[in-house]
Parts: C-alpha cells; sequence; structure tokens
C-alpha cells in the first residue's frame, strides 16, 4: 500500500537521452529527406513505368512539393509568433506580401521607379536584378523591420484585442498594395496588376554540373526548386528549433503562459514580444520571396487576402501548435490537400463511383478544412504532433486542480505523511489518525456516489477510483458538441435529399448533392462516434472496476 | 553571480531613501474619488522582515501593487536602494532587485522548475537572438552557469529532484518552494511575500518561517509579508505595519502591535483573527 504511487506523474523529464539524440540528429534526417525527395522526381519518376510514375506526379507533382514547401516556411514563422509566444496573429499575410514585393523591386523585370543594377543575378536584361538569396536576406530584414513598426503599438495589447488589430493591419497592408500604383501620383508597386515577372532563381556555380542557369516554371526546373525551397526550410526549421532552447525562448513562453508572473520576474514584455514578432516576420519575409520568385513569379495583391492568413493558422493549430515538426508536417498536409489532394481525392472518387467529384470537392475546399478543424478540436485538440507541454495540458488536469475537485489527501499520501511525520511523535498520532479516517469518511461519500459493493480502497476520493487522467474534464462539452454537430448534419442531410429545391432561390447553381450528403453524414457519425466515447469513458468511470490493483490488495488482507 | 552574496553593511546617512532597501515616501493612491491609500510612509531596512497587515479593503493589495509596479501612485515616490523607481515598469523594477511571489500560484505550468527559474534570471542573461541561434561558445557558458545556479536555488529550496518536472505537476508545498526560488534567482534585494502561508497546516508554517529567517540570514535580503494568520506574522516579523482604511494606523515590533489600541480597534477588535484569516 505504501508504495503505491497516486500523484499524476507526466513522464516529462524532459532533458532525456532520446531527446538530446534528436535535437542534435535532426538535420540529418532532413537532409536525407529533401535529397531522398529530390532524387525522387529527379531521377527515379522519369525513370519508372508510366503507371507508377503517373500515380507519383498526379497525386503529388513537384510543384505541388515547392508549393507546401513554401507554406512550412510560413507556417514556421507563424508558429513562432503563435504557438511559442501565444500572440495570436490573424494578419501574417502581411508579412508574405512585402516579401513578395521586396522580391518584386529587386528582382523583376523593369519597374517604372527601379534602378538598372545587376547583382549576381542570372538575369540580365534592364531593370533591377539581385541575388535570390540578397533579395531573401533584405525582404527578411524588411519585414522585420514592419514587424516592429507593427507590433509596437499593437503589441501592447492582449489576446483577443490584438488579435483584431493584427486583423486591421493585415488588411491595410493588402490594401495599400492595391492602391499602390498611384500614391500621389507615384506607382510604388503597381496596383492591382502587381509586379510580374518576378525574376527566377539563378543557380550560379551549379550550372556547370547541368543545372539550368534560371529555375523556371517547368516540371524539369522545379525539381531543382525542391533544393532551394528545402535549404530555405532548413535555415528556418533550424532557428525555430534554436530559439526555443535560449533565454529569448524561455521568455517566449513564459509570456504564453501566464504574462503578468512574467513581467514580475523581470521578462520585458514589449521586447519579447517584438522579437517573437520580428522573427516571425522574418520567416513571412522569406516565405514572400519564396514565393513570388519560385512558385508563381509574380505578385499581385489578390493573392494576399485574409483566408491567407487563416490558413497559415490553421497549418499551424492542426499540426500542433509549439511543436516544429507538427508544424511542418501540417503546414504540408493542407497545403497539399488546398493545391492538389482535393481534386485528386475527386478524381479517384470518380474513377471509383463516377461521381464528377473533381470539380466538386476543391471548390467546397474551406468546408472540408472547417470540417478537418472540427474534427481535430473535438478528438484531437493539441494537433496532430503535439508540442509535449501543451499535451500534458490539453490530456490532464493539474495536479492541483485535482486536489481540489477530490480530497485533499489521498489514502497513500495519507499514510506517507504518517511515515513521514513518525520521527516527532504527536504529529504522526495526528496523521496516523488522519489515515484512519480518510478510509472511512470516504466509504461514506463513496456510498452516496456509486453501487454498494464497490471495495473500499476505490472509494477514497468520494469518487469512484478512476483514472481521473483519462476522464477528460469536459463531458459535458463533449455531449452538446456532439449535439451540435449532429445537428447540423442532419440539417445538410436533410438539403441535400431535398436535392436543392431551393437552388432557384440562389442566383448561381449549387451542384453536387452527394458531397453535401456525404458531409451531412459525416457530421453525424462525428457526433454517434463522440456519444460512444463519452459513454465509453463515463461508464469506465462509475462502474466499479473490477481489476484495480488495490482491491486485489485488498483481497490479500 | 554567485548565489550567496555577502552583503555590504552600509553606514546610515540618515536619509530615509538611502539607508532602506526599499523606501515608499507619502504614497496616495486615488482611484477616480475613491482613495485606495491615503499618505502611507513606510520603509524597508537592510536584511529585515517587515509584514504588513490589515483588515480587508485596508489597501494592503494596493500599496503592494504600488510597490511591485503595477500601478503608478497618484502621489509619492518609491526608492529602491536610494534610487527613484516610481514610473519604472515591473520587469525593471524585478531586474534592480525587487522579487515576489503571487497569493495564489502563479508558476509557468508548462514550463519544468527548472526552466520557471530560468525564466526569472532573464535580466541577469545576455544572450540576444542571434547568438542564441549560433549557440556561441558564450552563450553555452552563460546558460550552462545559468542551469547550475537554477539547479542549486532548487536544491536551497528543498526541490531538487523536481528539476525536470513539469511545474503544475508539482505538489502545491512544492509549488510554493518552486516560487520562491523562482523569486530568489532574480538575485532580489527585497523578496515580497503575498500571503505564503496560504493553505499552509500550522506545521508547514512554521517551517516556513524557519526558512524565511535563513534565506534572510544566509542571503542577506529585506522581506516583505503580506499575511492573514496572525499567529504566523507574529512569530516570523520583526517589525509590523498596520493598515487600515487606506491609513497607516500603527508601526512596530509584533509586541507593540499587540497591545495597540487602535489596532485591536480596527483590526482585532472588529473583525477578529479567525474571521480575518478565513476571508482571506
Amino acid at each position: 500500500m505504501t508504495t503505491s504511487k497516486t500523484a499524476p506523474q507526466v513522464s516529462s523529464h524532459l532533458p532525456s537521452a532520446r531527446r538530446t539524440l534528436s535535437r542534435h540528429g535532426w538535420p540529418i534526417g532532413y537532409v536525407v529527406f529533401i535529397l531522398g525527395l529530390f532524387l525522387l522526381y529527379h531521377s527515379l519518376v522519369p525513370n519508372l513505368g508510366a503507371g507508377f510514375a503517373g500515380s507519383i506526379t498526379s497525386w503529388l507533382p513537384v510543384s505541388v512539393v515547392n508549393e507546401s514547401l513554401m507554406w512550412v516556411i510560413m507556417a514556421l514563422g507563424l508558429n513562432v509568433v503563435v504557438g511559442y509566444a501565444g500572440l495570436l496573429d490573424l494578419g501574417y499575410v502581411a508579412f508574405w506580401a512585402l516579401g513578395g514585393y521586396t522580391a518584386g523591386w529587386l528582382m523583376a523585370a523593369p519597374f517604372n521607379w527601379t534602378w538598372d543594377v545587376n547583382v549576381m543575378s542570372a538575369v540580365a536584361t534592364k531593370g533591377t536584378h539581385l541575388n535570390f538569396w540578397f533579395v531573401i536576406i533584405i525582404a527578411g530584414g524588411l519585414c522585420a523591420l514592419l514587424g516592429v513598426i507593427i507590433g509596437a503599438p499593437t503589441l501592447r495589447l492582449r489576446g483577443d484585442y490584438l488579435a483584431l488589430v493584427t486583423l486591421g493591419f493585415g488588411e491595410m497592408i493588402t490594401q495599400f498594395f492595391k492602391n499602390s500604383n498611384d500614391i500621389a501620383g507615384f506607382n510604388l508597386a503597381g496596383g492591382d496588376g502587381g509586379i510580374s515577372i518576378v525574376d527566377p532563381v539563378g543557380t550560379g556555380p551549379f550550372t556547370s554540373l547541368g543545372v539550368p542557369q534560371k529555375l523556371l516554371n517547368n516540371t524539369e526546373d522545379n525539381v531543382y526548386k525542391i533544393i532551394v525551397l528545402g535549404l530555405l526550410v532548413g535555415v528556418c526549421l533550424f532557428i525555430s528549433l534554436r530559439i526555443r532552447e535560449g533565454r529569448l525562448g524561455r521568455a517566449w513562453l513564459a509570456i504564453r503562459e501566464d504574462e503578468l508572473a512574467a513581467s514580475m520576474m523581470g521578462v520585458p514584455l514589449v521586447k519579447a514580444k517584438l522579437s517573437a514578432y520580428a522573427v516571425g516576420a522574418f520567416f513571412g519575409g522569406i516565405g514572400g520571396v519564396a514565393n513570388a520568385s519560385a512558385i508563381t513569379g509574380a505578385v499581385s495583391p489578390s493573392g494576399f487576402d485574409f483566408g491567407k492568413s487563416v490558413l497559415v493558422l490553421l497549418m499551424v493549430v492542426l499540426g500542433g501548435m509549439g511543436n516544429v515538426w507538427g508544424v511542418a508536417v501540417g503546414a504540408f498536409l493542407l497545403s497539399w490537400l488546398n493545391s492538389n489532394g482535393l481534386a485528386q481525392i475527386g478524381t479517384q472518387l470518380d474513377s471509383w463511383f463516377n461521381t464528377g467529384l473533381q470539380e466538386e470537392l476543391p471548390r467546397y475546399n474551406y468546408i472540408i478544412l472547417g470540417v478537418l478543424l472540427v474534427l481535430m478540436m473535438l478528438f484531437r485538440r493539441e494537433g496532430l504532433i503535439p508540442e509535449k507541454r501543451t499535451k500534458a495540458l490539453m490530456t490532464q488536469p493539474s495536479r492541483t486542480e485535482m486536489e481540489s475537485v477530490g480530497a485533499d489527501i489521498t489514502e497513500a499520501e495519507a499514510v506517507e505523511e504518517t511515515y513521514e511525520a513518525s520521527t516527532s511523535g504527536e504529529d504522526a498520532k495526528i496523521a496516523a489518525s488522519a489515515a484512519d479516517i480518510s478510509p472511512s469518511l470516504a466509504e461514506l461519500e463513496g456510498q452516496m456516489v456509486v453501487a454498494d459493493d464497490a471495495p473500499v480502497s476505490s472509494l477514497r476520493t468520494g469518487y469512484p477510483q478512476v483514472d481521473q487522467r483519462a476522464l477528460p474534464p469536459d463531458l459535458n462539452g463533449r455531449n452538446s458538441a456532439s449535439n451540435v454537430l449532429g445537428g447540423f448534419g442532419l440539417i445538410l442531410v436533410l438539403v441535400a435529399v431535398l436535392k436543392f429545391s431551393l437552388i432557384g432561390y440562389f442566383s448561381y447553381e449549387v451542384p453536387g448533392f452527394v458531397v453535401v450528403l456525404v458531409i451531412g453524414l459525416l457530421f453525424i457519425a462525428a457526433a454517434v462516434l463522440l456519444r460512444i466515447r463519452t459513454r465509453r469513458i463515463i461508464k469506465a468511470a462509475t462502474a466499479p472496476s473490477k481489476t484495480t490493483p488495490s482491491q486485489d490488495e485488498e483481497m490479500a488482507r | 553571480m554567485t548565489l550567496l552574496d555577502d552583503p555590504v553593511t552600509p553606514v546610515p546617512t540618515g536619509d530615509a531613501a538611502v539607508d532602506n532597501v526599499l523606501y515608499a515616501d507619502h504614497i496616495t493612491i486615488k482611484f477616480g474619488g475613491l482613495v485606495a491609500v491615503n499618505d502611507v510612509s513606510f520603509a524597508i531596512p537592510p536584511r529585515s522582515i517587515i509584514s504588513l497587515i490589515g483588515p480587508n479593503g485596508a489597501g494592503k493589495t494596493t500599496f503592494f501593487n504600488v510597490i511591485t509596479g503595477l500601478y503608478e501612485p497618484t502621489e509619492g515616490t518609491v526608492f529602491l536602494q536610494g534610487k527613484d523607481i516610481t514610473g519604472a515598469k515591473p520587469h525593471a523594477r524585478a531586474a534592480m532587485g525587487l522579487a515576489r511571489t503571487f497569493q495564489n500560484i502563479r508558476l509557468f505550468g508548462l514550463m519544468t522548475a527548472e526552466e520557471n527559474v530560468l525564466v526569472a534570471m532573464h535580466p541577469h542573461l545576455r544572450a540576444g537572438i542571434i547568438s542564441t541561434i549560433l549557440r556561441t561558445p558564450a552563450q553555452r557558458k552563460e546558460e550552462r552557469e545559468a542551469r547550475d545556479i537554477a539547479r542549486s536555488l532548487l536544491e536551497y529550496v528543498g526541490i531538487g529532484k523536481a528539476e525536470g518536472e513539469l511545474a503544475r505537476n508539482l505538489s502545491y508545498g512544492d509549488q510554493r518552494r518552486l516560487e520562491i526560488a523562482r523569486a530568489m534567482a532574480l538575485q532580489p534585494k527585497v523578496l515580497l511575500l503575498d500571503e505564503p502561508t496560504a493553505g499552509m497546516n500550522p506545521q508547514e508554517s512554521g517551517r516556513f518561517n524557519e526558512f524565511v529567517h535563513r534565506v534572510r540570514d544566509e542571503v542577506g535580503l529585506s522581506v516583505l509579508l503580506i499575511e492573514h494568520d496572525m499567529s504566523v506574522i507574529m512569530k516570523i516579523s520583526e517589525r509590523i505595519t498596520v493598515l487600515d482604511g487606506g491609513n497607516l494606523i500603527a508601526e512596530g515590533t509584533p509586541d507593540e502591535i499587540r497591545s495597540n489600541e487602535r489596532v485591536i480597534e480596527a483590526y482585532l477588535g472588529k473583525t477578529g483573527t479567525r474571521e480575518g484569516r478565513r476571508k482571506a
């Protein structure tokens, strides 16, 4: 009895050997991954049989790999702001835009006010042509500066207010570039049309190895962009991982946990938040240049809408806020779904069931992503690959919380205290009597709650003995969530079954009742599943557990 | 940076702002028309243990918040070691040697005990963004030393084994200890303890009493307590300041306070110790 361990222990001795290994071993793994990806598309795919190669290129074309890598940079940047420092930023697209326009000014076909400069660029025509890598650094710096300028007044705000203000700033930047063709008569950034053509990435010394001099937008050149973007992602990963470990990373975490306490412990709030913002913006700038130069080859304000900010945020949340790897995976996945995955899934379904979904699914991307988010929040709130700490927060009540809910003292602890206090006679008596009392007291309380033949030792807290860790603290929330889900699903199914009798009401055609039907059914399925799970948990909690070790001990006595 | 600096005993100069580690000079705080603290002067001499008491609504917490920098006083000046800190932000004050704990524990729950302490060493560490990313030798040395100090602090408060445990998983008592270790990491001149014995049983608060004296003697800092438990106050403090209705009504040794009629009338007489404790 005395040896039984009652305190909820998270296996969180963080500086473990395994962790150290993963901390130092990842660069090798990452390089292997990127090189493998490169070799797959460079050497393997062209030499594979048409069928297999075709399925690879249709499910994951090189261009989509590149785009996803670009989004990984963005998500990593936002992760520093949202995941590390806990500042909700809804206007992250602003930095993406500024990065793109920096590329437009410094490495593009002649634009009206830029000068004829050529710095180590592969493009030799008139106009400003700086080397891609210089532009990356300049854009990163500019965006960090913009981050500080935007952040200085806004970061004094807290929580929701900050989110709103950043949302405003994000929109402002887009509007600014939209109207940038006539700023007091001066054409700064081409207005609605933006700036095109942005220079492709030059390859410099690698041309001697048979690499094309400029990485244009075709399949062959796109393969080489994997290396370029992979390198950028690698740098961002490196910075993200290292910055988290030091003085600044700790300050961000502390701010995320408790702002007031952090300031009382000597963390300068505004300065620390500004640096998080600046680092995030730096990544955003890199992403912007990569997008303008390697993905789209042009910049225009229409690409920088609020939806993009939300998409990046979604990547961070789905992947696992705060965990670099989770965020990277989340970004890759969502970006794939958004650009190619949904259409491809549709095509596949078409070929199986002859449904005609190829056109439809991408049209409903936001609904589908929304459903995905809802499902994630229900079943895996901490994200795909959660940060260790966050997982502890979301899956277990804290110890003090548990102790304030249950009895202050569990039986085993009481016994332990007896042992502790037995050196001083009087205290030992008190503690021992406490240990005597607590089971009988618990028995009394327990009988009020549970069936009568439950073993005494399982009733020590007045609640049936369940592993409280397994018991989610929000059973009510789960039930209402399941109600909402089920209700919404029913509505969708109804709408689908009525075959859109309302079609005439809308000016546009609403196609594909199958999609709505399926989504509706999905909702209902989710609701039912959730109900079942909740039931099971409650059942497990209320039924007297017949095989608890404590009962066995009881029997042995 | 050593854990136990040998304090230099200063020669009294006669200037209250310089002689005392902390000196609050004629503080008045008004919220709109409401006077929360009315012209209170308050001093914490070096290496002393001072308590601030008073019934609910006496202005203790308000006064405390002026000292820590959450409020700016309507009138008056706060000095820390002779320096005017009236306009300084909380983090700046913390860096200058003003550390506190919280009434309802405010640890960084999802950080380990060690990390909690390391956060408070922020003002004393120098590493910036670039050196952290590059992990320069200087940064690594600094981190190593900081970790050593953090561990020794955890040992000092008696939770050395819990260094890798998330703060939220520690027991209540250990969380209180961790808060003190965290506050001590700031290398404070003054340690402000806001109801540190709340939730402790008599035996524990007795042990706590010894601990506070030990810290004072070994580290050489001053301690300011806000406490409701009169038995703790009387045992632990060397001098007691009593506030009532925003006014300072008494100041003196525990014995003087115990026999002070205004105090008995305002504090003990009206509410009584038991009630006062329960309300806390």
